[in-house]
C-alpha cells in the first residue's frame, strides 16, 4: 500500500496486466516515446518493446478498428485516445463494429479505449468533454468513470480483463491532484458496482467522476447528513445501491459534469421514479452543466461546469422540501 | 500518373499449375463459382416468393474475383468479404443451407436472424462479419494484421473493399497504418464501376485506384477480376509476399456490376451496351471455356459438377426452409460477451 495519485494509480494497473498478460498491448498516439499526452505510459515502450506499446499515425479510425481486429483475433488491446473528445473520430468502429459483434456475429471484442475526459482546466469545446452518457446509450459497451486512485487501479484491470468493449473516461482533472492509498498488489474493482463515497441519512447524492469530490465539498457546507454515492461505472450501473440509498434517505440529487438534456441523470431519475416514487420525500433534483458547449474562458466554464455552491444550493432545496 | 502494375491474364495449364494448382483445384474453382452464383440466383428466387425479409443483394460478376482471392487464401488466413464477395464464403466453406437460412433470417443462419443478407460469416473459417458501413472492416482487418505481426505469425488479413468505399476515410486510415508498419495484409478492391447509381468519374480521379498504393508506401496492381486464374495468382503472389514479411498490396479486380446495387434497383442508369460488353466477358463463361481449351474439361465432367450444384442448393434450400424462426425470447441475449465467450480458437 502506497499513497498514489489517480494518475500512476492507472499506470500501475496497466503495467502490472502487461506483465502478467502477453496479450495485452497498448496502441495511439504518442503513447511510446512521448509516454502518452498526460504520460500514464511513460516507460512502458522501455520495458515492453515498441511492438506492444505502439505508437498510430493521426487516425483514431485505424487504432478503433485496429484494436477491433487484434481483439477479434485473440490480443488485449488497450487504445488510447488522447483527448475523450476526439472518441467522435473512432465512434463508427465503437458504435458499429465493436458494440454489435457479439450479440450479431458471435465474436467478442475485448477492448479498452482509455478517454481522458473532463473539463476545469480551459481545455475548451474540443478537449473538456465527457461524453459517457452517449455511448452508455449504445447496447454492447461499457463505460467506466473512476474517481479514486485505488478504483481506478481496480477498474482498469477489471477493464482489461472484461471481453466486451470498455471505454474508460479518466477525468484529467484527477490525474495529479487526488491522491489516494492503492493496495501495491493486483486487483478488481467490478464494472457495475457502485461505492458509498460518504455515509448519510438525509439526502442523497448520485454521481461520478470528478463531481464526487464536488459533492463532498458542498456536504459539509449543508446542515445535514448527506450521502454519496458514486456509482463508479455508468454502463453497467449499479441500480440497487442507488434504490437503497433513496429508499434510506427519500430525497435525491443526481448530480454530473456532463450537459443536462440526454445526460445519463435523466436515466437515474427516470429509474428512481418508476422504482421508489412511494419512497421519495421530494422530486428527484439534477445539477448538470447547461446545454451548450464547454466554454473557455475560466470565467465560463466555471460557469458551466457543476460548483461546489451549486450544489449546496441544489442539497438545501431538497433539505428544506 | 498511372503507377500501379497492369497484370497479365491467365496462363497456360502449365503455368497455372506452377502457382500451385492441380487439375483437382482448377474443378473445385470451378464448383465454387458455379455454387456463387447459384445461391445468389435462388436467393433471388427466395427474394420474390417473399420469404426473405427486408433488401437483397447479389455479386453477379464478381465471382471470379471472390473466389479467386478466396482460394488464394492459406488455411490460418483471415478475411473481412462484403456483399458481393458470396464467392469468399463458398470457397471457404460455409455450408449453403446457412446462407439461405441467414437470408430468411432463420434461426440457423451464422447470425441466428439477428442481422440479414450478407452481414454474415464464420469465425471459425476464419472470416469476419461485414457491417452495412464500407469500408468498416478494412480497418478491422488491418487490426488482424497488427495482431499477427505482434504475435509473429506467419498469417496473413485480406481486406475487402469496393471502389466506392474506397473514397471513405477509413480505407485511407487503414491502408496509411498498414503502410507505416508494413503489416502482413492485402487489401481486395472489387471495382465493379457503380457505387449505387455513382459511376467511377464521380467516385476517383486517379487512372486506377490501385495508383493508391504508391501513396501508402506499397504496391498496386491492376487485374481483370472477370479472370478468376488472373486473380488468383495476383492474390497468391501478394499474399506470399504479405506472409513473408513483404507487406501490403493493393489489388484492384475490374469488374462490372451485373445487377442494381440491390434488388429493388433495376440499374436504369447503367448504359445497356456496358452490360452487354460485360456480358461477354461472364466469368464463369470464361473459366468454363479455358477449363475446356486448357485443362480438358469433358462434357461428362461438366454435366456432372453442374448436378452435384444443383442438387447440393437443392438440398440446401429444403433444409434452411425447415429452419426454425428464432426466439423472440431470446431477443437481447448476449448483447454483452461472458468470459466463456472468449472460449474461441483466436482467444486462446
Amino acid at each position: 500500500m502506497a499513497e498514489k495519485t489517480y494518475l500512476q494509480a492507472i499506470s500501475d494497473g496497466l503495467r502490472q496486466e502487461m506483465r502478467r498478460d502477453k496479450r495485452v498491448f497498448v496502441l495511439g498516439e504518442d503513447v511510446g516515446v512521448y509516454g502518452g499526452a498526460f504520460k500514464v505510459t511513460l516507460g512502458f515502450q522501455e520495458e515492453f518493446g515498441a511492438w506492444r506499446v505502439i505508437d498510430t499515425p493521426l487516425s483514431e479510425t485505424a487504432i478503433m478498428g485496429g484494436a477491433t481486429g487484434a481483439a477479434i483475433m485473440g490480443l488485449r488491446p488497450v487504445a488510447e485516445v488522447q483527448f475523450a473528445d476526439f472518441v467522435s473520430c473512432a465512434w463508427d468502429h465503437l458504435v458499429t463494429v465493436a458494440a454489435k459483434q457479439r450479440w450479431r456475429a458471435g465474436t467478442p471484442v475485448p477492448i479498452v479505449l482509455r478517454l481522458p475526459s473532463g473539463g476545469g482546466f480551459s481545455g475548451g469545446p474540443f478537449h473538456s468533454q465527457n461524453p459517457e452518457s452517449s455511448f452508455a446509450h449504445i447496447p454492447g459497451l461499457k463505460c467506466v468513470c473512476p474517481s479514486t486512485p485505488e478504483d481506478a487501479k481496480g477498474l482498469i484491470v477489471a477493464a482489461i480483463e472484461d471481453p466486451n468493449p470498455v471505454l474508460f473516461f479518466e477525468h484529467k482533472h484527477l490525474y495529479r491532484r487526488i491522491k489516494g492509498e492503492v493496495p501495491d498488489e493486483r486487483y478488481v474493482t467490478p464494472i457495475g458496482k457502485a461505492r458509498i463515497h460518504q455515509e448519510g441519512d438525509d439526502v442523497s447524492v448520485i454521481t461520478w467522476g470528478a463531481m464526487v469530490y464536488t459533492a463532498e465539498e458542498a456536504a459539509k457546507q449543508v446542515d445535514a447528513s448527506v450521502e454519496i454515492v458514486d456509482l463508479r461505472t455508468v454502463m453497467p450501473w449499479d441500480r440497487q445501491a442507488v434504490l437503497d440509498s433513496v429508499r434510506k434517505t427519500s430525497k435525491v440529487l443526481v448530480l454530473h459534469e456532463d450537459t443536462r438534456t440526454g445526460g445519463f441523470g435523466g436515466e437515474i431519475a427516470a429509474t428512481i421514479a418508476e422504482e421508489a416514487f412511494e419512497d421519495l420525500d421530494g422530486p428527484v433534483k439534477r445539477i448538470a452543466a447547461p446545454d451548450c458547449p464547454v466554454p473557455f474562458s475560466p470565467v465560463l466554464e466555471k460557469a458551466f461546469i457543476p460548483q461546489v455552491d451549486d450544489v449546496v444550493r441544489g442539497l438545501e432545496e431538497l433539505i428544506r422540501y | 500518373m498511372a503507377t500501379a502494375r497492369l497484370a497479365e491474364p491467365s496462363g497456360s495449364l502449365q503455368e497455372v499449375k506452377e502457382q500451385g494448382l492441380d487439375r483437382e483445384d482448377l474443378l473445385q474453382i470451378y464448383r465454387n463459382m458455379l455454387t456463387t452464383r447459384g445461391v445468389e440466383e435462388r436467393g433471388h428466387i427466395l427474394y420474390r416468393q417473399g420469404k426473405i425479409p427486408g433488401s437483397f443483394y447479389t455479386g453477379r460478376g464478381n465471382e471470379a474475383a471472390s473466389v479467386g482471392v478466396a482460394t488464394a487464401m492459406g488455411t490460418d488466413d483471415v478475411g473481412t468479404p462484403l456483399h458481393r464477395d458470396m464467392g469468399v464464403h463458398i470457397t471457404r466453406g460455409v455450408d449453403p443451407w446457412r446462407i439461405f437460412a441467414q437470408y430468411m433470417g432463420r434461426a440457423d443462419g451464422p447470425t441466428h436472424g439477428r442481422d440479414g443478407n450478407v452481414h454474415m460469416a464464420d469465425s471459425n473459417l476464419g472470416l469476419l462479419a461485414m457491417v452495412s458501413h464500407l469500408p468498416a472492416m478494412l480497418p478491422v482487418a488491418v487490426g488482424c494484421a497488427l495482431a499477427f505481426r505482434i504475435r509473429e505469425e506467419k498469417r496473413v488479413a485480406v481486406a475487402w473493399s469496393g471502389e466506392g468505399a474506397m473514397a471513405r476515410g477509413d480505407a485511407h486510415e487503414g491502408m496509411n497504418f498498414a503502410g507505416v508498419r508494413q503489416l502482413p495484409v492485402v487489401f481486395v478492391c472489387d471495382n465493379n464501376q457503380w457505387a449505387y447509381s455513382t459511376p467511377s468519374h464521380l467516385e476517383y480521379a486517379v487512372e486506377h485506384l490501385a495508383d493508391r498504393a504508391s501513396a501508402y508506401g506499397f504496391d498496386g496492381v491492376v487485374v481483370d477480376g472477370t479472370d478468376v486464374l488472373a486473380v488468383y495468382r495476383e492474390a497468391k503472389r501478394a499474399i506470399e509476399k504479405a506472409r513473408n514479411g513483404g507487406g501490403p498490396t493493393l489489388i484492384e479486380c475490374q469488374t462490372l456490376r451485373m445487377e442494381g446495387h440491390a434488388v429493388h434497383d433495376d440499374a436504369f442508369y447503367v448504359p445497356k451496351e456496358l452490360f452487354e460488353r460485360w456480358a461477354e466477358r461472364d466469368p464463369i463463361e470464361r473459366y468454363r471455356s479455358w477449363l475446356r481449351e486448357n485443362a480438358e474439361l469433358t462434357d461428362d465432367e461438366e454435366e456432372e459438377i453442374a448436378a452435384h450444384v444443383k442438387k447440393q442448393l437443392t438440398d440446401a434450400l429444403q433444409r434452411a426452409d425447415e429452419s426454425p424462426q428464432p426466439d423472440p425470447a431470446n431477443l437481447t441475449d448476449g448483447v454483452y460477451a461472458t468470459p466463456e465467450d472468449l472460449d474461441t480458437p483466436h482467444h486462446k
